[in-house]
């Protein structure tokens, strides 16, 4: 599910990120662990194809991201991956439907209404189908960006930090409906977090531990 | 649809953007549709006229009421003239016409049954004129007027509907012409003679028929059309020369005309291009505005596999929508304000003006938004392309 393989990268006027070597070939979930400025999210950009993999091998869901152009990354990461960012970047001009349609939309694809259907009810969500976010609590908000990163069937569920800003019993339940969610849609989980609240729940997934990344000259 | 949403996701930046292009649009197509159909207007009811003869004034004046019936005319000339103007070597045809009276605000024009062929008039109910006192109503004044054919009519001294009437000498109403879309539409046609026996004889009918068959005293003006080219050069000379007599090409008279006029269009189209200009602005504006606003939006569908160039074509699209909906909501206020005044005109008996119609050069009116839209669209458009999306979704709330 991933793979690294001399992974490092380096913004511009800042010390470079070296990614240890790591391999969960078969894993269901995957976890980040680090504190702030670890390279966490910059791990998950990487994974998600947003960056370009600057130096060394970075294998995600069975594909291979060095070397990637640019366009074809976009189009692999939305046939195969789901991502829930930390800042959940709803759209307030649109309804819930219409958010959860821009899975579609964004690569000009039909919606698959019954698709939707199906999320909003397994989520939960489907009575606020016709809100806009800024009218939905914080764990509707949740709910809806998680099924908008499963509406294409993802290979693999990419997730930063979900329990961020969370109290303990809104923390348990996002944990539950994300492993839940990924169950059901059987799709594998790569979360990154420094919440000890997460790294209990999910004792026994593989771990990649990006505690001394930030501290490579 | 998207970009349909994300218009009206801030309504009132959108209904400025869109009253603003289509005031642009709406001014620019009234100037095009006024001035086209004023052109076109003018140049039927030249008929071929190369100079009209009346008494000396403003030759102006004169071009205006003895081509166009709009203005009062400049005084009366010799009968005579119009023998002279016939036997002058550089002249085809000579229609004499003798004016001063009018029906309801519809003129009576004296002239020869000729004048009718002039404009290819056709009789739609009745017959032609034959003999004095009989009136051939053109298309507009038989509608206006309420009269059909074999009623009788009194006509009033001067062009005004508040003048003295002619009571004792009723004309026949034979003929109703079909719509020409010329000066025609709005007159009272009739023989010179009928003219003259009116204002010789008010006080009687019979007398005033009597005295129809009688030669013309004087007529208001002369209409010629030159059997050479150089009688432009020469006939208006001789005109000058003969005592109390005046020529005015109608050419050159409403290309002075079109001169003043065109200062005041001028003025009108300055204000449609800065108002154009401005939306253009505006819109560019709101475009810049809406994507550092939707920076989280467009990342988020970058995310989800969007190409730059499909996010650069939402921007476009969204001002595309406001161009197109400025336009039409232009190009329509433009042809009822055109209606409007053709209708205001049309009260006062003058020129026809109709919102029904389409030029050619209002493909000006979608071209040009449509371009400043997608100019506008330009650089907001590039900037989505430079989105920094990992940046972006890394940022906190």
């Amino acid at each position: 599910m991933l793979s690294l393989r001399g992974l490092s990268h380096g913004y511009p006027g800042a010390a470079r990120l070296t990614f240890p070597d790591f391999e969960a070939g078969n894993a269901d979930t995957v976890l980040l662990r680090g504190p702030s400025g670890s390279g966490k999210s910059t791990l998950l950009a990487l994974a998600a194809g947003l960056l370009d993999v600057q130096q060394g091998s970075l294998r995600v869901a069975g594909a291979e991201l060095a070397g990637m152009a640019p366009a074809a990354r976009d189009a692999w990461r939305a046939a195969t991956l789901g991502v829930v960012p930390q800042r959940l970047h709803l759209s307030a001009s649109l309804t819930v439907r219409d958010n959860l349609a821009l899975a579609y939309v964004s690569t000009g694809l039909p919606v698959d209404s019954l698709r939707l259907d199906e999320l909003l009810i397994a989520l939960g969500i489907a009575d606020v189908a016709a809100r806009k976010p800024q009218a939905l609590s914080v764990g509707q908000l949740q709910r809806v960006a998680l099924a908008r990163a499963l509406a294409r069937r993802p290979a693999a569920l990419l997730v930063d930090e979900p329990t961020s800003n969370l109290d303990d019993r809104a923390a348990t339940r996002t944990i539950e409906l994300l492993l839940d969610a990924a169950r059901r849609a059987s799709t594998v989980l790569l979360i990154a977090t420094h919440d000890r609240r997460v790294l209990d729940a999910l004792r026994g997934a593989s771990e990649l531990d990006l505690h001394a990344v930030g501290e490579t000259p | 649809m998207l970009a349909w949403r994300y218009l009206w996701a801030r309504p009132l930046a959108a209904g400025l953007n869109l009253a603003l292009s289509g005031l642009g649009v709406a001014v620019m197509t009234f100037l095009l549709l006024v001035s086209s159909q004023i052109e076109r207007a003018l140049a039927r009811d030249l008929a071929g006229i190369d100079l009209v003869v009346g008494a000396k004034g403003s030759p102006m004046q004169l071009m205006l009421a003895g081509v166009f019936h709009l203005d009062a005319p400049t005084g009366n000339i010799p009968a005579a003239t119009l023998g002279q103007l016939r036997s002058h070597a550089m002249v085809a045809t000579a229609m004499p016409m003798a004016l001063g009276d009018s029906i309801g605000g519809f003129r009576i024009v004296g002239a020869e049954g000729d004048y009718l062929d002039w404009y290819g008039a056709r009789i739609a109910e009745g017959r032609r004129w034959r003999a004095p006192m009989e009136v051939v109503l053109g298309h507009s004044a038989a509608q206006d007027l309420a009269l059909s054919v074999g009623a009788t009519v009194v006509g009033t001294h001067g062009l005004g509907a508040e003048g003295q009437a002619h009571a004792a000498a009723p004309y026949a109403v034979v003929g109703r012409l079909q719509r020409c879309g010329c000066v025609l539409d709005r007159l009272v046609l009739t023989a010179v003679e009928s003219v003259w026996a009116v204002h010789d004889h008010p006080e009687s009918k019979g007398k005033a028929a009597d005295d129809a068959n009688a030669e013309p005293h004087e007529l208001t003006l002369v209409l010629v059309r030159y059997k050479t080219p150089l009688a432009a050069a020469m006939l208006p000379r001789w005109v000058q020369a003969q005592a109390g007599l005046q020529a005015a090409s109608p050419a050159l008279e409403t290309a002075r005309l079109f001169r003043l006029l065109g200062v005041g269009l001028d003025v009108l189209r300055g204000f449609a291009v800065l108002l154009l200009a401005v939306s253009t602005l505006s819109v560019f504006v709101a475009l810049v505005h809406a994507v550092r606003e939707r920076e989280s939006d467009l990342a988020m569908m970058r995310m989800l596999g969007a190409p730059p160039s499909r996010l650069a074509a939402l921007i476009a699209l969204e001002a595309l929508w406001l161009a197109i909906l400025g336009l039409v909501a232009g190009l329509l206020l433009g042809h009822a304000l055109t209606e409007v005044l053709g209708r205001l005109l049309a009260r006062q008996r003058s020129l026809a003006l109709s919102g029904f119609e389409w030029t050619g050069d209002e493909l000006w009116c979608i071209v040009v938004p449509i371009a400043l839209a997608l100019l506008a669209a330009a650089m907001p458009a590039w900037r989505v392309k430079r989105l920094e999306v990992a940046r972006l979704m890394q940022a906190p709330h």
